[in-house]
């Protein structure tokens, strides 16, 4: 992530706000400003709740360049409450625990650094749901 | 529209190029196949490329590989498509001759992935995918497969052994391509044995990092009539997109693209899947060959997989796939792959596939996946008498 993108995404990726179409009301994550659905342009921001439940995930054993020291680490695709499916890491959890349908609540975390002397960056990641923990 | 025949095929092994620039293997597989075509100075180069400039800091591929292939002055640029490149390229080299505004066409897909260390070319390949949204979450393109894979087993109830054949089909129809990087068969054993990359997609289950080019001349059918070979026309060049982010699309176990870009094919050849001969499918992952089995009408949804554990997939059977060891085997020199397998289907049409020749074989379809099924380029190959 460069400085700029880290930036300009900031609302999104530190706040979960995403966009609702004005003309069919598709809740969309993350923003796009131009509805994929209908075709309207879709600049009015929603703010997500953040919980929602795992709908696909996997162990990464080999990471790209920025994550290598992190493996293995878990990502998946999160199935929002609101509806739109996000790509996210799991955090608070190890990977023979997951499961599809494990509901899950978006936290911010520390995610890669660009280098020893470049900026840190954060983003949305998911970890059980702790209202669930507590109920097993 | 005029009718557009392939007259020219050249291809360098693929492989670890230790001693080959991307230059000189995209000049070199250019040349070949202009040689072997006989008709002289083409009237343009496209080259089809994904990774040059992440991986050898080189962009302007048209100019640099017309000059050092002997065609210095001829129109040129790169086409990109992700891991479509080579398969977006000969697209639009269709178009061109199909279109009049070309004799002879030369297409020449060309990839260089071992110029960087194994890292940078994850997050090179990566590029392919959603950068903002996939890859800054630390995905490569082996856990967006993975995602989908995972999701595969859980609504299907599959297990990973199942998409063994995938890997061992390809490998055994690769030990008889020359230009094959993996000229070795495995056994299903090995497939289960072999370490995960992203769970549940293990190192048999994806296609490795290397380098290769391979070129078509492409000339109208008249033209072609005259030179006095197998005549290969392209009965049909389709392309179709899809969203970039898997978390983005309508049902992620579809290939809309695939789907799209295979009915317009199809409906360009007038045929119907059961029609194909023998399919050169986008065997980048095992997860990829079930998904695209099933979008390109081979298969019901959730039974791609069944097709491979059926041996309906090899030389014989009724839907050969990889037939000269595919993406898996043969390698998968990413902007190079839809040229390969094009080239590979017009080896098999001219009767010219040697050990691996599918008998009588009349049409071929080639399919080149760019990103996780976000560019889906279909090309159909017709053997003309």
């Amino acid at each position: 992530m460069s400085l700029a993108s880290s930036w300009r995404t900031r609302k999104f990726r530190l706040g979960f706000v995403g966009e609702i179409c004005p003309q069919c009301h598709a809740k969309l994550f993350p923003p796009r400003d131009i509805c994929p659905h209908c075709g309207g342009p879709a600049k009015e921001p929603l703010a997500f709740s953040g919980h929602g439940t795992v709908y696909s995930y996997t162990t990464m054993s080999v990471a790209p360049r920025g994550f290598e020291g992190q493996t293995p680490y878990v990502a998946a695709l999160v199935k929002t409450e609101e509806g739109p499916l996000v790509t996210a890491q799991l955090t608070d959890v190890a990977s023979d625990e997951v499961f599809i349908g494990m509901p899950v609540e978006m936290v911010t975390r520390h995610i890669n650094e660009e280098g020893d002397d470049g900026i840190i960056n954060y983003h949305f990641k998911f970890r059980p749901e702790l209202a669930a923990a507590a109920k097993h | 529209m005029r009718e557009v025949a392939v007259i020219g095929l050249g291809q360098t092994p693929v492989g670890e190029h230790w001693e080959s620039s991307l230059r000189i293997l995209g000049s070199e597989a250019t040349y070949l196949a202009l040689e072997d075509a006989g008709t002289g100075l083409p009237d343009a180069l496209l080259v089809g490329n994904m990774l040059s400039g992440l991986s050898c800091g080189q962009e302007n591929l048209g100019a640099l590989i017309a000059d050092y292939a002997g065609i210095r002055g001829v129109p040129a640029a790169k086409i990109e498509a992700g891991c479509a490149s080579g398969a977006a390229a000969l697209h639009q080299g269709y178009i061109m001759v199909a279109g009049g505004m070309a004799e002879t066409v030369v297409v020449c897909g060309v990839e260089k992935m071992t110029e960087t260390s194994q890292p940078d070319t994850t997050v090179a390949l990566a590029a392919a995918a959603d950068a903002e949204n996939e890859v800054a979450h630390g995905l490569s393109f082996v856990g967006l497969n993975a995602l989908l894979m995972q999701r595969y087993l859980y609504e299907y109830g599959y297990q990973r052994a199942d998409f063994a054949n995938f890997a061992v089909t390809a490998h055994r129809n690769a030990v008889n391509n020359p230009a094959a990087m993996f000229r070795r068969a495995i056994t299903p054993e090995a497939f289960m044995k072999a370490k995960l990359i992203a769970e549940p997609v293990g190192l048999l289950d994806s296609a490795g990092i290397a380098d290769g080019a391979a070129a078509l001349v492409l000339a109208p059918l008249d033209l072609a009539r005259s030179l006095g070979k197998p005549l290969v026309r392209i009965a049909a060049s389709a392309a179709a997109t899809d969203a970039l982010a898997i978390h983005d699309r309508a049902d992620i176990l579809e290939l809309r693209a695939a789907r799209i870009s295979s009915l317009n094919a199809y409906a360009q050849a007038g045929i119907q899947p059961e029609d194909i001969d023998f399919f050169e499918l986008h065997d980048a992952f095992t997860i990829m060959s079930a998904l695209s089995l099933e979008a390109n009408g081979f298969a019901e949804r959730g039974q791609g997989v069944r097709l491979a554990m059926e041996e309906a997939i090899s030389l014989s059977g009724r839907i050969p796939i990889a037939t000269m060891g595919g993406l898996k085997a043969r390698g998968h020199p990413v902007g190079a792959t839809g040229t390969y397998q094009a080239l590979e289907a017009v080896t098999q049409l001219r009767g010219e596939a040697g050990a691996n020749q599918i008998p009588g074989c009349v049409l071929g379809m080639t399919q080149n996946i760019g990103g996780s099924g976000a560019n889906i380029i279909t090309h159909i190959f017709e053997r003309v008498s």
